[in-house]
């Protein structure tokens, strides 16, 4: 059967794909920052993964103001990088898992959480920068991945109970498929940032190293907290850490911090970093 | 009954709920529409035409073609959407939160890379007010 293995948390800020993409990460802007993902890269290299679950959220790209899901997973066979205004990304098509992906859906339903469903979008910095970062530049991207795309664009988002609750359900799913496949589910957004109005590059290191200490050891206290205090502690944008909520959710309650990592800025953003595994 | 809106006291933050959504609604198909390289060209050639295609208060055409960031945003833009302008202007996130900010670019960055704007003096309004 299909097993979720080990978690991922990661920030995606776009200038991290641009520094990546122009060559810039020996800069002395981005060398510590790249430094800090040196292990995670070398550990998945020795630890490849099948499929990534891929929890992210989508900036108005494949959803504007048109149609808008709370939560949303890529069925398809294919998704290509999404041209945010600049052009695509360099990175290549990111292959989907269809066979899993419809799986977890309809086990999802069973559970009361309902997905839309996406044959067809393209994907942006939120689900490619992660890529990039723990893959680095190959022709193709070394396993597949199901894009798991959540609302934070429009307030408010899905609350945090809930997305460590549908973390649950996509463990419980993913177990119920046949084959054998080693899957790690990733989160992925955060940590603290404010990218609009005069209070923009608000950045809470106290808050942010708190909620990766917790993230571990009591995630639970962690999903009962209001999105206010994610907006006015770790600023607006702040509040898609409730992503990494879903990876957890989907963990053993008990894991092993395999590596962590906290670095400000990157852009307007503070970046944080987790691998964890399950300990069974 | 009226919603909660316990986020309203925060200062210097327009959160992009129902309200402000619906306000924003074309301001936010408008920039969307800056994802089409074609639609960068057409827009480039004659900003103010582009505009007058769309559905847009006056006073979002203006605020969109001063870039008076902040003023967009009171008009409904979300930043994810109106990041798709500012990526067309060549600008970078760090660009635009700074001009928002109403710092130097120079200046931003320095305080990024000292750890950017503490939380302190900035959880709400009242904290603002008199400053």
């Amino acid at each position: 059967m299909a097993k979720i293995t080990a978690g991922v948390a990661t920030s995606h800020v776009p200038a991290i794909g641009a520094a990546i993409d122009l060559g810039k990460t020996q800069d002395e802007y981005w060398a510590p920052l790249f430094r800090g993902y040196e292990f995670s890269k070398q550990w998945i290299r020795e630890n490849p993964p099948d499929v990534v679950f891929l929890v992210y959220n989508d900036h108005a790209s494949a959803f504007g103001m048109e149609l808008i899901p709370t939560f949303a997973i890529g069925c398809g066979e294919s998704f290509a990088p999404a041209d945010e205004g600049w052009g695509r990304r360099p990175v290549p098509d990111v292959i989907g898992h269809p066979d899993l992906a419809w799986h977890v859906r309809q086990s999802l339903a069973e559970a009361d959480f309902d997905l839309t469903i996406v044959n067809e979008m393209d994907v942006d910095h939120g689900l490619t920068v992660p890529l990039s970062l723990m893959f680095g530049q190959p022709d193709a991207w070394p396993c597949k991945v199901i894009p798991f795309a959540v609302n934070v664009v429009i307030y408010p988002p899905p609350s945090g109970q809930r997305c460590f609750n549908i973390g649950k359900a996509i463990r419980k799913a993913v177990e119920s498929f046949d084959e054998d496949l080693n899957v790690q589910i990733w989160g992925t957004g955060g940590m603290s940032h404010q990218l609009q109005g005069p209070r923009a590059g608000l950045i809470n290191k106290e808050f942010d190293n708190d909620y990766l200490d917790r993230l571990v050891t009591d995630p639970e206290s962690l999903a009962a907290m209001p999105h206010v205090d994610y907006l006015r502690e770790a600023g607006s944008e702040g509040v898609e850490l409730v992503m990494w909520l879903i990876m957890r959710g989907a963990l053993d309650d008990k894991v092993e911090v395999l590596h962590r990592f906290y670095h400000v800025p990157a852009s307007n953003t503070a970046v944080g970093h987790l691998v964890l595994k399950n300990s069974a | 009954m009226a919603l909660e809106k316990p986020y309203m006291d925060i200062p210097g933050t327009i959160v992009f709920d129902s309200d402000v959504a619906r306000r924003g609604y074309w301001i936010n198909r408008f920039c969307k529409s800056l994802m089409d390289a074609g639609n960068r060209d057409r827009f480039r050639a004659d900003e103010r035409a582009y505009l007058d295609e769309w559905p847009l208060a006056e006073e979002q055409k203006k605020a969109l073609l001063d870039r008076d960031y902040n003023r967009v945003l009171e008009l409904g833009g979300n930043v994810y959407f109106f990041s798709k302008l500012f990526f067309t202007d060549e600008q970078s996130f760090e660009q635009a939160a700074s001009a928002m900010t109403g710092m130097p670019r120079e200046k931003y960055r320095e305080m990024m890379l000292n750890g950017g704007r503490s939380p302190d003096g900035n959880r709400f309004k009242k904290e603002w007010e008199g400053g």
